[in-house]
C-alpha cells in the first residue's frame, strides 16, 4: 500500500522518500512503480519523459532519520495501534517541529494513533484506497487533537496531488470499512448458511445493484486473510456481531484457501494461474 | 416470444408492465407463471415449472415447508428492484428444498429467454440482495444520523472508493425510505436479526406516510 502511495506523490511532482525496514521490500516497490510508470506512459496517461522524472524524485531508505526534512510522513505499516503509535513517536523526535504526520490507517482511531507522540496537534487521518494510484478517494479524518490549520495544509496537499479527498469523522474503519467489513462478513455468512453459492451472489449484485464487482470476487481480491485481519482491527472497537470474523471466514484461511494470490478461494484460479 | 401462460393476482412488482416477450399468455403453456400478490396455488405437476412471484415473503408461504412431489416443480421469483425504482433484469429464482433440477432448468431458460439474468437462492428471508444490501442502507442511515460524515461524502465514497454506480443514501432515498423500511420489517420478523431494524430515517418516512 506504501508504495501505491509513493507513487501517488511522486507523480504529484514531490521529492519523495520511501522508508522500510526491509531493503528488498524497497527494491521490488521500485520495480513495480518503474512498469507502472511505463505503462501509464504507454496508455496516455503521464507524458513522455513524465516517468523517467517521477522515478527520479523518489529515494529508498531504511533509515528513519532520513525524513527529518520531509513536509509530510504518510505512514503505511500493518494495523496494529502500537506499532503505528511508536513509529510516530520516533518520528517526532527525527523531524522537524512542522511536518504533518498522516496515518493511511483504514480501521484505528487517529487520535489514538497520535496519542502521546508529542505533536498530536499535527497529525491527520489520510486513508488511501486500494490501489491508491488509481484509486483518486481519500478519506480524512481529525484525531481529537488535531490542529485546523494542520488539517487544512494535509487537504490542501491531498487536493493538490490530484486526488478527490472526502472528511469523515475519526471513527472505527471511516466510511468505506465500516461499510465493507460487515457487508462482506454478511456475504460470507450467507454463503455459509447455504442461502446461494458465490458465483450467484456475485451475479444477483452486479445485476441487481450494478456493483462492478462481486462481492465474493472482491473478497478473494483483497485477500480472505486480510478480510480476517480487518475483523480483528474492526470487532473488538465496535463490537458490532456482524463486524466479527465468520465461522467459514476462518476455516477457509486455515486451509490456505486466501483468494487469488492463493489460487484458491471462493472461486478456483489454479487452472488461470498455469495458463 | 417466450411460451408461457400467465395467471394474475394483482399488480405485480417483477413485471408491472406486460410487454415484449409476456404479453401473451397461453393456456397450458409448459410454464405457469403467477404475477402479482399470490395467494393459495393448487398444484399443477404436468407443466414444467410453476413460477410464483413473491415479494417479501418466504415461498413456503405459498407451499409449506415441506411441498410434496406435487409440487416438486413450483420455484419462487422475484425481478429485483431498489424499492421502487424500476424492475433489473436481475431474476432471484427460489428453489425450494427438494426442487425438480428439470423445473430449475424450465424456469431459467424461461428467464433468460426474455432477457433476464438469474441468481438462484434458497427460500430464505430476502433472498440474496435484500438479505445483504438492506442492512447497509441501515448502517448508512445510521452513520448520517450519528454525523460520520455527509451524505455527499459517503455518496461520493461509495461511488469513487467502492466502484459502485450510486451511493448508500441516494440509493436508498430514491428506493423509498418507506419501503426500505416494509423490506426490513419484514425481514427482521423473520430472523430476527437486529442489523434488519429499520433506521430512524426509514421509521419516520413510514410514520409519515401514515399520517397522510
Amino acid at each position: 500500500m506504501g508504495a501505491g502511495i509513493a507513487r501517488v506523490i511522486a507523480r504529484a511532482g514531490c521529492e519523495t522518500i520511501c522508508h522500510d525496514v526491509a531493503p528488498e521490500g524497497l527494491a521490488r516497490a521500485r520495480a513495480v512503480t518503474a512498469k507502472f510508470f511505463a505503462s501509464s506512459v504507454k496508455r496516455g496517461r503521464m507524458a513522455e519523459g513524465e516517468d523517467a522524472a517521477a522515478l527520479a524524485r523518489m529515494t529508498d531508505t531504511t533509515d528513519l532519520a532520513a525524513l527529518a526534512e520531509a513536509d509530510l510522513v504518510i505512514e503505511a505499516v500493518f494495523e496494529d495501534l502500537a506499532a503505528k503509535q511508536e513509529l510516530f513517536g520516533r518520528l517526532n523526535t527525527l523531524c522537524k517541529p512542522e511536518t504533518l504526520f498522516a496515518s493511511n490507517t483504514s480501521t484505528l482511531s487517529i487520535t489514538e494513533i497520535a496519542s502521546g507522540c508529542g505533536r498530536e496537534d499535527r497529525v491527520v487521518g489520510m486513508h488511501f484506497c486500494l490501489p491508491a494510484e488509481l484509486m483518486k478517494l481519500v478519506e480524512m479524518s481529525r484525531g481529537m487533537n488535531t490542529a485546523t490549520a494542520a488539517f487544512d495544509a494535509a487537504w490542501a496537499w491531498v487536493k493538490g496531488a490530484g486526488q478527490v479527498p472526502v472528511e469523515t469523522q475519526d471513527r472505527p474503519g471511516f466510511i468505506l470499512n465500516a461499510v465493507l467489513v460487515p457487508f462482506n462478513n454478511d456475504v460470507i455468512r450467507a454463503i455459509e448458511a447455504g442461502v446461494a453459492e458465490p458465483a450467484d451472489i456475485d451475479l444477483a449484485v452486479k445485476a441487481g445493484l450494478g456493483y462492478r464487482m462481486g462481492p465474493c470476487e472482491l473478497i478473494d481480491l483483497i485477500g480472505l486473510d486480510t478480510q480476517v485481519r480487518l475483523c480483528e482491527a474492526f470487532y473488538p472497537v465496535t463490537l458490532n456481531p456482524r463486524a466479527a470474523a465468520p465461522p467459514l471466514l476462518r476455516r477457509m484461511v486455515a486451509a490456505g484457501h486466501l483468494g487469488r494470490k492463493a489460487g484458491r478461494g471462493f472461486y478456483d484460479y489454479r487452472e488461470e494461474a498455469g495458463a | 416470444m417466450s411460451d408461457c401462460e400467465i395467471v394474475l393476482h394483482g399488480e405485480s412488482r417483477s413485471f408491472p408492465v406486460r410487454d415484449g416477450a409476456l404479453a401473451e399468455s397461453r393456456a397450458g403453456a409448459p410454464v405457469l407463471l403467477h404475477l402479482g400478490q399470490v395467494g393459495e396455488v393448487a398444484p399443477e405437476p404436468r407443466r414444467a415449472a410453476v413460477l410464483i412471484e413473491l415479494d417479501t415473503e418466504c415461498l413456503s408461504v405459498h407451499l409449506g415447508d415441506y411441498p410434496g412431489a406435487e409440487r416438486a416443480n413450483t420455484l419462487g421469483f422475484a425481478r429485483y428492484r431498489n424499492g421502487n425504482d424500476a424492475p433489473t433484469n436481475l431474476v432471484e429464482l427460489v428453489r425450494p428444498d427438494g426442487a425438480e433440477p428439470e423445473a430449475l432448468a424450465a424456469a431459467r431458460a424461461f428467464f433468460e429467454s426474455i432477457g433476464c439474468q438469474v441468481a438462484v437462492c434458497a427460500d430464505r428471508p430476502g433472498r440474496i440482495v435484500d438479505r445483504l444490501v438492506r442492512p447497509k442502507y441501515n448502517d448508512a442511515l445510521r452513520f448520517l444520523d450519528d454525523g460520520l460524515a455527509t451524505a455527499t461524502a459517503m455518496d461520493m465514497t461509495c461511488r469513487m472508493g467502492l466502484g459502485y454506480p450510486d451511493g448508500l443514501i441516494e440509493r436508498t432515498e430514491r428506493g423509498g425510505l418507506a419501503r426500505h423500511h416494509e423490506i426490513c420489517a419484514a425481514l427482521q420478523e423473520l430472523t430476527g436479526n437486529p442489523a434488519y431494524a429499520p433506521a430512524r430515517r426509514a421509521v419516520v418516512a413510514m410514520q409519515r406516510k401514515a399520517r397522510r
